[in-house]
């Protein structure tokens, strides 16, 4: 990275880090999409950035607007030459989500994922597990909702998936 | 490996798989605004994305394969009925929830079974595919299985509709299990699982479920056939009108 570091307009990784860092979910606005983990590779190369993403699911509307964000973000801060590849591997799971993106979530109201057959999940307005399934399929693919019996408040449940 | 995988039957294979998982998801976005109650609504059609996505992978990878510079959107937009390669039950129309859910219970244990199976494959764009699809599919399973029980155990209505369901569906399943000349090669070449196995485990998984669900299985009626070789059911036709319109009457227009 040396020699590209002199040129104008040239980045250093940890640049576009922390300019991708400002790319969301668009369906979680509170995690970055290094943060749900479907950030893969970022390879810059003089003035070309690549970036390698994965899906969640496989029919994952969010993608296509997650890609073109990746751009607008890149581009707003003066990258011209760059490239967004959505890779079909590694398989997304969700122990692919970093701690701090599972904070993220809770603070936002949605439970963050635990195992598959887990049914005490809790409240993330209170934090009780006296809490009712009311469907398998939320707000999006990803989330279930439930409904907490203690404070009556409904909450998403993001699924695990592994 | 990959080299020595025959591509002509690999093809024809993709097709039946995205076939199968298009016509599905189509039939449940028809569901859109018409679910029971909004959070099932929106489970129908969160199930549909999923099946579609599917078939958008098992295009891609057919797309791939194909001599004639295909993309995924034409394989599924420009293909006449029969071209198509799913089985009869995928195209049957919604019908009503409980026929909905049977159909969908079916086809839920035969995917989880044949992407578990799939997983394995020789071909590691497809192992990989299977993988990813497997951990939805487990939730697509989850959910209808639920489904069966919730409905089967209790209003003598919801009983009523669902054992009438498993009648009309039951004849259906049959075909999902038929294999031709071509899967046989894939199947010698490690690219595809043994489908008489994967009947066998369907078979046991579903009969128990049934007992559970104090349903009785039929025991005479017509068998369905011929999906695998382009011959549909009357319902396909008008499927494909409605969806393809778009792409027929403005070519190659885009989102």
């Amino acid at each position: 990275m040396t020699v590209t570091d002199q040129a104008d307009n040239c980045f250093s990784k940890k640049e576009i880090l922390s300019i991708l860092s400002t790319v969301k979910d668009p369906e979680i606005p509170v995690i970055s999409i290094q943060d749900l983990g479907i950030l893969q590779n970022v390879d810059v190369s003089g003035q070309t950035v690549r970036v390698d993403i994965i899906p969640t699911y496989s029919g994952c509307p969010a993608m296509h607007t997650i890609k073109t964000d990746i751009k607008q973000a890149l581009g707003q801060h003066g990258v011209v030459d760059m490239e967004v590849r959505l890779l079909d591997q590694p398989i997304w799971t969700t122990d692919m989500i970093s701690p701090k993106g599972r904070a993220a979530m809770q603070a936002y109201g949605i439970a963050p994922p635990l195992s598959i057959n887990e049914k005490k999940i809790s409240c993330p307005q209170c934090d009780s597990t006296h809490t009712t399934c009311i469907s398998e399929f939320g707000s999006t693919a990803c989330k279930a909702l439930y409904r907490c019996e203690s404070c009556l408040e409904p909450f998403d449940y993001f699924k695990c998936h592994a | 490996m990959t080299n020595s995988i025959d591509n002509k039957a690999l093809y024809a294979y993709l097709l039946r798989l995205a076939d199968s998982s298009l016509t599905m998801g189509q039939r449940l976005a028809e569901w859109c605004g018409h679910g029971p109650y909004l959070e099932e609504d929106v489970a129908l059609t969160n199930v549909s994305l999923d099946m579609i996505g599917h078939a958008n992978i098992f295009y891609q990878m057919a797309a791939e394969l194909s001599d004639e510079a295909q993309t995924a959107d034409e394989l599924a937009f420009l293909r006449d009925a029969h071209q198509y390669r799913n089985p009869i039950i995928t195209e049957l129309p919604k019908g009503d929830f409980a026929f909905t859910m049977m159909k969908q219970y079916f086809m839920d244990t035969f995917n989880f079974f044949l992407y578990e199976g799939l997983s394995q494959s020789s071909h590691e764009p497809l192992a990989l595919a299977a993988q990813k699809a497997l951990m939805e599919v487990k939730y697509h399973l989850k959910r209808s299985e639920t489904w069966l029980e919730r409905l089967s155990l209790s209003t003598e209505e919801a009983s009523k509709r669902i054992q009438k369901a498993l009648d009309d569906l039951w004849f259906y399943t049959p075909e999902l299990f038929e294999t031709d000349a071509t899967m046989n090669k894939l199947f010698q070449q490690g690219v595809i699982g043994d489908y008489g196995e994967l009947k066998k485990k369907w078979d046991s998984h579903v009969q128990a479920h049934m007992n559970h669900c104090e349903l009785n299985l039929p025991e005479t009626g017509w068998v369905a056939t011929g999906g695998l070789e382009g011959e549909h059911s009357e319902h396909l036709g008008y499927m494909l009108a409605e969806m393809q319109f778009l792409q027929r009457a403005y070519p190659n227009s885009q989102w």
